[in-house]
């Protein structure tokens, strides 16, 4: 069973095989301190230096992407050198590890940072005490800056507004995008049409915005509208309005901005539907209209169905991004005039009242909002063995 | 239960015709299969009769009613789809019971005519389950369940068989022949394969190139061929054929192939009159050439010299692959014959059941 364990070396004399293995020993400690060497001169120059940009930019480039290169070459090799039991037992590691890591530290060692902050005051714990002291510190609140996000005027407007996002902005994506999707189908202008309703999707949330400012833009009364809408308006006889600022229909002036997210996400809910819409056999569509289906019994009874499980992951990442709003609100508005939500709540508290613990809870509290949404939509995804 | 008219029926996708000039009528309660090789057009055929496609020329009546611009719900049919065509997301009794709740069927007839198909197909404890829980068999079963529900005036069956093992197939087949005695209602069934058109059909539609052939039962069109593709296309092994010429000789009419002539008894002759000194097509079937030891009695034997070239044990006869000069055929024998691999020796045509085809129109010469 020699092969199988996979040594390798050839067994000529017992010294022989000593020097072999004392020679590998050091290969394999020694290229990691090579290869972090060569890392570590990289970070220095990076920081330090004051060459030109373009060569900054360059050397930053390699250093980045051929350092992750470079140590998966160096944890490969060492790792292959060991007996195959061992290959296999810590290969996956090598692949996975990385990534492990780098979410550790940049994911989940700042959660737990965010939550333990948010125990604290408006100055988070006292500096220079150890664990035990600052949980016996003034600054720690225990649970009281949570018992505040659900009870804070402002809080409780954003949480309804953030409802409103969810149940508006996701459903009406989606069904937007189905029925474009459905249309767009059938049409001969599919590949124009399509193209069109996507396009939007290439524009981040702060371009789009800007780009609905423009359109709700409000002059007051007598004057030329310049914005689209109240131009439109008052052509056909009505008064301006500064929409998304309309206080008096609040609630409702949300859906000014929820429009614009509407119009971001139908083009991608609409990319997938397409998709999974041309994945539905012609026969079983063939089947139903000839058991008697109208064309909107067809749609509503064979084709949802059908691609329920692509609904549903669609539904929930938009929620997803709903539950996160921020850009939108933050430049339209800034959460004036009833629009906060718990994304600019959050922004609201840490970076202006700079009040590190509440802002900490909300963050957590959002964090906590989305990870059911985010268990759902996985496991969907799972079932649709996406991956 | 309704006769179905195809009345110059025309189909063209573009510039390709896919039913050319279809002109025939289906009777009612008959079971008529449409069979050709793949591409042929007897799937589009069928697709116009369910209002799957749109009929470029021509009417087709189902009764006394033009169909062609009826939608297919309204035209009283029900189709099995080759692949099934199971809504996924529907337990086996709403999959049966989808066309009756569209059409507002009360709630308790349907119970009662999903248990009646049920009984018939024996498929009663997997009502409550989902398609993909179920083998290629019961799918199919449930298949026919939906179409038997509705209680249409045709059935249309779309190559319903092609998805099952060869052992399921010979069963299945047997089952539709069944329901279709059962049920007294005109069966329309599409298949690439001749067998099963052979055992089920009352009537077989040969179409090649969107062209209606030959129109006939299985016997009729197994015994008298109308033209070449037919002659070649239904019997397996098939018909072998020899290009030759028609010759008088000693006062009798012989086909020779230029390597072999054999002679056509008297009481044949005078059909063939017209075609004396001209080249026709001689086909006879692998079971009426025979090892000259083993010859039925009363029959017009003409012997010929062969070789041997592969020979194939069945248990029940044998298949020889002969070759005589340049022409390769096949015989299906006795397997007692004492012929191997190698051999030359003497085969016996039955001349009594030979075929004579014109080599320009290809049509059978009567």
């Amino acid at each position: 069973m020699n092969f199988l364990n996979g040594t390798k070396e050839p067994s000529d004399s017992p010294g022989e095989r000593v020097l072999f293995f004392i020679g590998r020993l050091l290969l394999a400690v020694s290229i990691p301190l090579i290869a972090f060497y060569v890392l570590y001169l990289g970070f220095i120059f990076l920081r330090d230096s004051h060459a030109p940009r373009g060569i900054i930019t360059v050397v930053a480039i390699v250093w980045g992407v051929g350092g992750v290169a470079l140590l998966y070459w160096v944890f490969n090799n060492i790792v292959e050198k060991l007996p195959d039991l061992w290959t296999n037992r810590l290969l996956p590691f090598v692949f996975v590890g990385p990534a492990m890591a780098i979410l550790g530290w940049y994911l989940a060692i700042p959660t737990l940072r965010t939550f333990w902050l948010s125990l604290f005051g408006r100055d988070g714990p006292p500096a220079g005490l150890n664990f035990w002291e600052q949980l016996a510190s003034p600054a720690f609140v225990g649970l009281n800056n949570y018992v505040a996000v659900f009870t804070e005027r402002l809080m409780l407007e954003a949480f309804r507004n953030n409802l409103m996002w969810i149940i508006f902005g996701s459903t009406l994506s989606v069904a937007f995008g189905l029925v474009i999707a459905v249309l767009a189908d059938r049409s001969r202008f599919e590949k124009v049409a399509k193209s069109f309703i996507f396009l939007p999707m290439a524009i981040s949330f702060v371009g789009a915005s800007i780009i609905w400012n423009f359109i709700y833009e409000y002059r007051p009364a007598g004057q030329a509208q310049i914005g689209l809408l109240n131009a439109v308006v008052v052509n056909l006889g009505g008064s301006p309005q500064a929409y998304p600022q309309w206080v008096s229909i609040a609630p409702w002036n949300n859906l000014f901005l929820i429009v614009i997210v509407i119009w971001l996400q139908a083009g991608f809910s609409m990319v997938l539907f397409s998709a999974a819409l041309k994945g539905i056999p012609e026969e079983l569509l063939e089947a139903g209209r000839i058991d008697g289906a109208n064309e909107f019994q067809i749609f509503f009874r064979i084709m949802v169905p059908y691609i329920r499980g692509t609904i549903i992951s669609v539904w929930t990442t938009i929620v997803i991004f709903t539950l996160k709003i921020f850009d939108v609100v933050w430049v339209m508005t800034g959460g004036q005039f009833g629009t906060h939500v718990i994304a600019t709540q959050f922004y609201r508290q840490s970076f202006t009242n700079r009040n590190s613990g509440f802002g900490s809870a909300i963050a957590i509290v959002l964090l906590i909002a989305v990870i059911p949404v985010m268990f759902y939509n996985l496991k969907q995804f799972r079932e649709q063995e996406a991956f | 239960m309704a006769s179905v008219t195809y009345d110059h029926v025309f189909k063209e996708f573009g510039s390709v015709t896919a039913v050319n000039d279809m002109n025939f009528q289906i009777e009612d309660k008959e079971f008529l299969v449409l069979v050709g090789p793949s591409g042929c057009g007897k799937t589009t055929a069928l697709r116009l009769l369910a209002g799957l496609e749109e009929i470029t020329r021509g009417e087709i009546k189902i009764g006394d009613r033009v169909v062609n611009d009826v939608p297919p719900k309204d035209r009283d049919i029900a189709m099995v789809f080759q692949s099934y065509a199971l809504y996924p997301h529907l337990s086996v009794y709403d999959n049966m019971a989808f066309g009756l709740k569209l059409r507002k069927t009360p709630r308790e007839e349907i119970k009662r005519r999903v248990g009646e198909a049920a009984d018939i197909l024996g498929i009663q404890d997997l009502l409550d389950r989902k398609p993909r829980q179920l083998s290629g068999g019961q799918r199919q079963r449930v298949a026919v369940g939906r179409a038997i529900v509705r209680e249409p005036k045709v059935f249309l069956f779309d190559e319903p068989l092609s998805n099952l093992d060869a052992k399921l197939r010979v069963q299945m087949r047997a089952e539709i022949s069944k329901l279709h005695h059962r049920l007294q209602t005109t069966f329309i069934y599409v298949t690439h394969d001749q067998i099963e058109a052979m055992t089920m059909a009352s009537r077989i539609a040969v179409i090649n190139k969107g062209l209606l052939l030959q129109l006939d039962t299985p016997q009729k069109l197994y015994d008298k061929p109308d033209n070449l593709f037919v002659a070649g296309f239904i019997g397996s092994p098939a018909m072998n054929f020899f290009r030759a010429k028609l010759r008088k000789a000693d006062g009798r009419l012989m086909v020779d192939t230029g390597d072999f002539a054999v002679a056509i008894p008297q009481s044949r002759t005078e059909m063939y009159r017209n075609y004396v000194d001209r080249d026709v097509i001689f086909g006879i079937r692998p079971e009426d050439i025979h090892d000259p030891n083993f010859l039925p009695a009363n029959i017009h034997a003409e012997t010929i010299t062969v070789k041997v070239d592969v020979t194939e044990l069945m248990g029940n006869e044998i298949f020889l692959y002969l070759v005589s000069g340049p022409n390769t055929f096949t015989a299906r024998v006795d397997p007692r014959t004492k012929y191997a691999l190698g051999d030359t020796g003497q085969m016996a045509f039955n001349m009594d059941n030979f075929h004579l085809f014109d080599p320009e129109s290809e049509r059978a010469i009567r």
